[in-house]
């Protein structure tokens, strides 16, 4: 029998956020320890008898009855989840409770109550990001500074305060639909849109950690889109963007993880299930009145995603959506964006002139993609000692070794 | 053929469920590898760290675990190999030495000499 790829990672998130479900959101270490037991038990014994024929039932078997000994064991010491508490007390009902809560169906909730509640507002987003990769996507300390390109301290301490904070909250987020829902979607949403990101955009130069950032990320919109109450116009909008994005990644990374440029990608490597897959996504993320700028930014994705050839881009279209983007979240990254879309359709020197119109453009001078969109734009209108001069300086600001190996690349483009 | 029993200690470092299971994925390789060559005998069991001891004329009875973690024997295969040289050179493959594990090989007696 051989393991599924990442099976011990999902299967630990799972586990932890049942457990907790059980045990109460202050019992955290507590559940984290049971999992981390049922994981070297399943090590110790598979090794010698082989992996059983359905893993998961095994891990999860194992780490309920470890619940059951230990919810026996510290009831009087400890209070365990306050929903739970009456029928944790009886004997009689402790069994079932626990069993229920294993089931397949309050599991997913589990999933989900814990995404809603890493999500606090008391904790940064790139704290809540962190917190979901290490509990609900199992990835270790290592493992998330790896990704994030930071130190394992630096990771870890960010960890101890957010676990903290996760905690020292009173209770699991009721994910039922209360009042407070709509606000916290909201946040978990921009949490996965972030946690895509980092694997699309990030900093990792590992072709497979970024995929697999994409797909913890594209997994955990899913589980957000089956329950009732997740699955909103926005989110299938959001799950829409991912994607496309992830139809493109293919081309968009070589493979020694090196970024190619949109002129460059070979499109013929673009997954056409996951595209079209996001079309079926976006088509349900048309349904009522809200537009937001995961619908936008997926309607962006889909226009580049279905052109043949970089040649036969709709900029127009492209531009259209860039304009309606920057009246729903203005950003300046936006209107770079939308600046380079314009070049496209009326040539560099438009692009440059609205370059230069972008309000408080000096504030870009930090980013390297700005200097590097002025760059490929002077390329385009045959100036390269200029081109090269702007990629000197984004070379010099590049964040991580992927960006600099891509700045370096186009300086030798500028001979 | 010789039998041998390969004594397995130590190696338990705490891991992240993706490293424990690439660990998983190293053992099976491993156990595969011999089985595919013929020298598993019986792949073995893997044994409980806690236990009793029960000791002498007076038979005290002392609860376990009795030796470091490094120490603890965490379970037992049975190989058939050429010579001791053979079986330990067929140990180096186990996954336990990358996590600071030891592999003890030991002759079983032969009953006709």
């Amino acid at each position: 029998m051989e393991l599924s790829e990442h099976l011990f990672r999902h299967e630990a998130g799972r586990m932890v956020a049942t457990l907790t479900r059980i045990f109460g959101v202050h019992n955290l270490g507590l559940a984290e320890d049971v999992v981390q037991e049922a994981f070297c038990r399943a090590l110790e014994i598979w090794k010698f008898r082989g992996v059983p024929d359905n893993p998961s039932a095994w891990l999860m078997t194992t780490a309920k009855n470890r619940a059951l000994d230990v919810l026996r064991r510290e009831r009087t010491a400890r209070t365990f989840a306050p929903e739970l508490t009456r029928q944790l007390e009886s004997e009689w009902t402790l069994a079932p409770t626990v069993e229920e809560e294993f089931g397949p169906a309050a599991m997913k909730d589990d999933e989900l109550r814990m995404m809603f509640s890493c999500c606090s507002p008391r904790l940064s987003e790139e704290a809540q990001v962190a917190l979901i990769l290490h509990i609900l996507c199992g990835f270790s300390v290592d493992e998330i500074a790896s990704a994030f390109v930071s130190s394992h301290a630096a990771v870890e301490k960010r960890l101890i305060r957010s676990k903290k904070v996760l905690a020292g909250s009173k209770k699991l987020f009721d994910i039922s639909g209360a009042e407070d829902f709509a606000r916290r979607l909201l946040a978990v949403q921009r949490a996965l849109y972030l946690l895509f990101n980092e694997g699309y955009h990030g900093a990792s130069p590992e072709k497979a950690v970024r995929v697999d950032l994409c797909q913890e990320a594209m997994r955990l919109a899913s589980i957000l889109s089956n329950n009732p109450f997740g699955a909103t116009p926005s989110t299938y909008a959001l799950a829409a963007l991912m994607f496309f994005n992830a139809a493109r990644l293919p081309a968009r990374l070589d493979l020694s993880g090196n970024l190619t440029a949109l002129a460059n990608q070979d499109r013929s490597q673009f997954d056409q299930a996951l595209a079209e897959e996001g079309l079926r996504l976006l088509e349900r993320a048309a349904t009522g009145p809200e537009l937001t700028d995961y619908h936008v930014e997926a309607a962006i994705a889909w226009v580049h995603t279905s052109a043949q050839h970089t040649e036969d881009t709709d900029w127009a279209t492209i531009i259209s959506l860039y304009d309606k983007l920057m009246a729903i979240r203005p950003s300046r990254i936006v209107a770079l964006n939308r600046a380079i879309a314009i070049a496209q359709r009326e040539g560099p020197q438009r692009g440059v002139e609205e370059i230069h119109a972008i309000q408080d453009s000096e504030r870009l001078a930090n980013y390297p993609f700005y200097h590097a969109a002025l760059g490929e734009l002077e390329i385009g209108s045959g100036h390269l000692e200029d081109a090269r001069e702007h990629f000197v300086v984004a070379l010099k600001l590049a964040r991580n070794p992927m960006e600099r190996s891509f700045f370096e690349h186009r300086i030798g483009a500028c001979k | 053929m010789n039998e041998f029993v390969l004594l397995y200690r130590g190696g338990q470092a705490g891991r992240s469920p993706e490293q424990a299971q690439q660990v998983m994925q190293k053992w099976m390789a491993w156990f595969k590898e011999l089985a595919d060559k013929g020298h598993v005998k019986d792949r073995g069991q893997p044994l409980e760290r806690a236990g009793k001891l029960v000791n002498g004329k007076r038979k005290t009875v002392t609860d376990g675990p009795f030796a470091e973690a490094k120490d603890v024997v965490g379970g037992y295969t049975l190989i058939v190999a050429k010579d001791l040289n053979e079986a330990a050179e067929l140990s180096k493959g186990c996954p336990i030495l990358e996590f600071d594990g030891q592999v003890e090989v030991r002759p079983v007696m032969k009953l006709n000499m």
